[in-house]
């Protein structure tokens, strides 16, 4: 694919997926939650119901449309979480090696080997479903992988030059760890942290669909899935419209992530210039 | 000021940490220089050149320790610092540029904003005032059209441009002392010309004084005063760079004086080859007992492979370390 081209396509998903939750009260038709009737339940879409309605008559595009907040809000402030937590441990745990070292490695691996959405369920099960409970849930389960391209990158630049450079010409090891090593690091994390969005967004959707997550009637595409599992035959539009919402969502951030690394590396910059 | 020399090496030691055992990397090393000096550290790969320089900014890692011996700035011994007070040394006083100005400048980040970094840390400097004065920094190192490149990344310059960014970036505070490392190595010899000489002419203008390591004794007799050559961890002669061509005292002086091509002999004694000094540095696990290059030297004796040479003055000014020296 052509530079940018994935950075243009990513990018625009997630701007509409962003824009649509952020403009939701006036993109909607109906109330996503109140605007029930059951004169019009499971309705086919049609040009009044552009998605069709659920068995409750709600109409679908305007949950779809509200649902972006929920999913947006898990996928972006979640990763947020994971990144800074990934990032600090594994930055210092390869700077400074040692005893530090051997705890975050430990701790990683720990929770590499407890699959995530488990451990998410349990934290889930402990502080009961819920919006913050989600962020809280999702933002401590999924650091490990950016943890641990953060201590490979930090032992891999640890080496270079301007590194060492920087040690000679008096910087600390903090001044060191955040203007030497955390830039020149930045292409991989975002990569991992956009790839993270996308498998937040995924597992806050496994999470409602189990029923753990956000709770009906409020709509988010992982609880509209969950309750569209029974009229799956009869009414398909109730799951594909919410599924190719997260389909979309996911792939505009895989894309997005591709294509910022492109213009991460400075090397490919001058490339193209 | 104090009379005390700018740095003074005294004994140096520096051990290395092996499983089983600790060897000496370096050892018996002395020298001092004074303000604005210019002294050359000359010896081939792994004879423990850059480690004695590591030594001096207190920048030395496991496995390599100093193990005895002092080493002082200004009187102070450096060892004896807190590692906080080490590291407001480093950059500000005592600065080191690379024989890599490939690898030794950030590629994420702007040349202007790592010149600027230098005097935000050390001089605590608004990043306003440094971004000015990085410009007058790149100015100083003759680069063109400084307010422009301030803002070109590294992989945007060439090779001696970068050297002279890391110019910059050392000189950026006035250090006292400029410790150079195979400053010239990686650059073609036109720009390694240019280089040497905006360096000397920087550091003399400022009166900080020279530290150049480097293999090439040409080079180094070129550009310093007084030069020392390290074989496998010692100082095996000590002299002023003029003296040291003309009557050197040390057999591996003598090699290196030798295998350096002289422009003008093929047309003097016609075609002949370059001589060289036979055999390799050993390993620093396996130093030979004795004096350390008998292996490799041509006038070894006995004396020479059971006991180890002491340091001797000699009339014409200078140290040697040789039974035989002339």
């Amino acid at each position: 694919m052509k530079l940018g081209t994935s950075l243009i396509i990513g990018g625009l998903l997630f701007a509409l997926a962003i824009v649509v939750g952020l403009l939701a009260p006036w993109l909607a038709h109906t109330d996503p939650v109140m605007d029930a009737n059951l004169m019009n339940a499971e309705e086919p879409p049609s040009w009044l119901w552009w998605f069709g309605t659920d068995a409750q008559g709600r109409d679908i595009y305007s949950r779809v449309v509200y649902g972006a907040r929920i999913s947006l809000t898990v996928g972006i402030v979640s990763q947020l979480v994971n990144s800074v937590i990934g990032v600090t441990l594994g930055l210092s745990a390869g700077y400074f090696g040692g005893w530090w070292d051997d705890i975050v490695n430990g701790l990683t691996n720990l929770m590499l080997a407890i699959p995530s959405l488990i451990f998410a369920l349990a934290i889930m099960a402990v502080l009961g479903p819920g919006l913050t409970s989600l962020l809280i849930a999702l933002g401590l389960t999924n650091w490990s992988f950016t943890c641990r391209i953060a201590r490979a990158s930090t032992l891999s630049l640890k080496s270079q030059g301007y590194v060492q450079a920087a040690r000679v010409l008096g910087y600390g090891d903090l001044r060191i760890m955040i203007t030497q090593l955390l830039p020149n690091m930045l292409g991989p994390i975002i990569v991992i942290g956009t790839l993270g969005m996308g498998s937040a967004v995924l597992a806050e959707a496994s999470l409602s669909f189990l029923g753990l997550g956000i709770r009906p009637p409020f709509p988010s595409w992982g609880s509209m899935l969950s309750e569209a599992r029974d009229q799956i035959t009869t009414a398909p539009w109730l799951s594909v419209f919410p599924g190719l919402a997260i389909f979309l969502t996911v792939l505009g951030l895989n894309l997005l992530g591709d294509g910022l690394r492109d213009i991460l590396d400075p090397q490919s910059r001058s490339r193209r210039t | 000021m104090t009379t005390a020399p700018l740095i003074e090496v005294e004994d140096l030691r520096i051990d290395l940490d092996g499983r089983s055992s600790r060897v000496a990397a370096v050892e018996d090393v002395s020298f001092r220089i004074e303000r604005g000096e210019t002294f050359g550290l000359v010896g081939e790969s792994g004879c423990g050149k850059s480690i004695t320089a590591l030594a001096l900014i207190g920048l030395l890692r496991r496995p390599l320790s100093v193990a005895s011996g002092a080493i002082r700035f200004e009187g102070r011994e450096i060892q004896s610092l807190s590692a906080a007070e080490q590291r407001d040394l480093r950059g500000d006083r005592i600065a080191m540029i690379f024989q890599e100005p490939m690898t030794a400048l950030n590629p994420v980040s702007p040349v202007g904003r790592q010149i600027a970094e230098m005097f935000v840390l050390h001089k605590g400097k608004s990043w306003r005032e440094a971004n000015q004065l990085a410009v007058e920094a790149l100015a100083s190192v003759r680069v063109p059209a400084p307010e422009r490149r301030v803002n070109d990344y590294p992989h945007q310059l060439s090779g001696g441009m970068r050297q002279r960014v890391m110019i910059a970036i050392a000189l950026a505070c006035g250090p006292d002392l400029l410790i150079a490392d195979e400053p010239t190595t990686a650059l073609d010899v036109t720009v390694q010309a240019e280089i040497i000489e905006l360096m000397r002419n920087l550091c003399a203008e400022r009166g900080t004084a020279i530290l150049m390591i480097s293999h090439d004794l040409g080079l180094v007799a070129n550009v310093c005063r007084r030069v020392a050559v390290m074989y496998a961890g010692r100082i095996v002669e000590q002299r002023g760079s003029d003296e040291i061509f003309r009557a050197c005292a040390h057999p591996y002086t003598q090699g290196l004086v030798d295998s350096l091509p002289r422009l003008g002999t093929r047309a003097a004694h016609g075609r002949s080859r370059l001589r060289e000094i036979a055999g390799v540095v050993p390993a620093i696990a396996d130093f030979p007992s004795g004096c350390r290059f008998n292996p490799r030297c041509a006038q070894a004796t006995e004396i020479c492979r059971t006991t180890a040479p002491e340091t001797t003055w000699l009339d014409a000014g200078g140290l040697v370390r040789c039974h035989h020296h002339a």
